[in-house]
């Protein structure tokens, strides 16, 4: 019974039908099967939030979900995000703010900011600070992160007036 | 790492979870938000040759008022208890308690029968059940059971939930007249495991306390429920009967050493939630003039 099990799920708008092992987990399968790469691997234990993707519109640690978990469910990661132009405006204030080095946490990171957003349009630095609190940047020391958040924040709240 | 192979079946029921795990017993786990089990299994501390998974159960998952009493699914999320208007209302410790567990993505996922089950010393809930009196309700090969939160946790991630038992429900009574919460936690980062953690729920009789629990959390290898807030409700608070009370405190527990904390450092950061607890649910900033943290 260890065999693998059919999923049927869609991934950023596209069907997609597999058969996984159980113990593959979503990050891995959005890695290595779909070759969808931006999605990234850090700790494998949900502490550092480098996989973070949309499952059913809301953010996962995709480590801590197993594919076969995700049978049925609308998934979305950074690749989706940054095509369909959702967080473009994240993305150039991340780059014009240098809120980026390695970037090697800066998909979990916008997938998180970009949660936040949507949630709460006028967020507190100290807002923004909790909500990305569960996302490791090891070279910017946040700083930069949480004032590119903030940027993009106003010039929405801007754009909307 | 990556989880060791093994074999997962989705349960179609709770009776049909109850049947898996009547058959696989000691060798399964249940599977609810996954958010404790799986970084387990990635890190192989734990190997179970069959996963049942509970988490698409519509039947675990719900918050809902029975008389004068809060019915919570075992599968309802942690993102569920902040945006609930029955928390809010009924139980506002848990909100309060939820938003300092972990991680938005992490709450996403997470469950608190699973927060129960897992009966880490260190998570927020269990110390919550104690101080708000839960009723923990666990099905099993023998039928229902309902076992009273404080007799619930009996170690380190140990439970009187056996192989074949899931847990259901949680019972809380709803909070009636007077009643007050405090909610506090040392970490070294936001969402991190508590250094030491307080969640209290009291009932005020004007300005002295009718009705105290503290439960204390991350201070031992279970979640404790305060012998020394006896010392504090009925009397005329005064800052020699909250020292007092400091120090019985400080006897009671039992704190461990880990490479967070000391156990003196423990001790003395239960007396800082003890002292500020006291001050902010009686109004009482002058008697919050000890130790800071």
């Amino acid at each position: 019974m260890t065999a693998a099990a059919a999923i049927s799920l869609t991934v950023n708008g596209e069907r997609v039908e597999a058969h996984v092992l159980p113990r593959l987990n979503l990050a891995d399968f959005l890695r290595e099967h779909l070759k969808l790469t931006g999605t990234h691997v850090g700790c494998e234990h949900g502490v550092c939030g480098a996989c973070t993707v949309r499952v059913g519109g809301e953010i996962v640690r995709s480590c801590l979900m197993l594919a076969v978990q995700a049978d049925g469910a609308v998934v979305e990661t950074i690749e989706g995000l940054s095509d369909s132009g959702e967080i473009a405006d994240l993305q150039a204030a991340f780059r014009d703010r240098n809120a980026l080095q390695c970037g090697f946490c800066t998909p979990g990171m916008l997938m998180a900011a970009q949660d936040l957003l949507r949630e709460n349009r006028t967020p507190a630095r100290e807002e923004i600070r909790e909500h990305l609190s569960g996302n490791y940047c090891r070279c910017t020391g946040y700083h930069a992160i949480i004032d590119a958040v903030e940027t993009t924040a106003r010039a929405r709240m801007e754009l909307k007036a | 790492m990556k989880a060791a192979a093994f074999a997962y079946t989705r349960a179609t029921s709770v009776d049909n979870a109850l049947e898996l795990l009547a058959v696989h017993g000691e060798r399964a786990r249940v599977l609810s938000g996954g958010q404790s089990l799986i970084p387990a299994m990635n890190l192989r501390l734990v190997a179970p040759e069959m996963v049942v998974d509970i988490g698409a159960l519509a039947e675990l998952r719900g918050i809902a008022i029975r008389g004068d009493t809060l019915l919570i699914g075992a599968a309802t999320r942690h993102a569920d208890l902040l945006t609930s208007s029955d928390i809010a209302t009924c139980v506002p410790l848990l909100a309060a308690a939820a938003a300092h567990i972990a991680h938005p993505a992490i709450r996403n996922r997470g469950t608190v029968g699973g927060s129960l089950a897992q009966a880490d010393p260190a998570s927020e809930l269990p110390a919550c059940m104690l101080a708000l009196g839960a009723t923990i309700v666990v099905r099993g090969p023998g039928g229902e059971r309902r076992i009273a939160a404080e007799d619930f946790f009996t170690g380190i991630y140990e439970t009187q939930l056996a192989a074949q038992d899931l847990l259901v429900a949680i019972e809380l009574p709803i909070a009636g007249k007077g009643s007050a919460h405090f909610f506090q936690e040392f970490a070294r980062r936001h969402g991190d495991y508590a250094i030491t953690g307080l969640a209290a729920q009291a009932v005020l009789d004007g300005a002295a306390f009718a009705d105290l629990r503290l439960g204390y959390f991350a201070v031992g290898d279970k979640p404790v429920l305060a012998k020394a807030a006896a010392r504090l409700t009925g009397v005329t608070m005064t800052s020699s009967v909250l020292a007092e009370a400091g120090d019985a405190l400080s006897r009671e527990l039992d704190p461990h050493e880990d490479q967070e904390a000391t156990p003196a450092m423990r001790r003395h950061l239960a007396k800082v939630l003890l002292a500020r607890c006291v001050a902010s649910l009686l109004n009482r900033p002058d008697l919050h003039t000890g130790g800071q943290a």
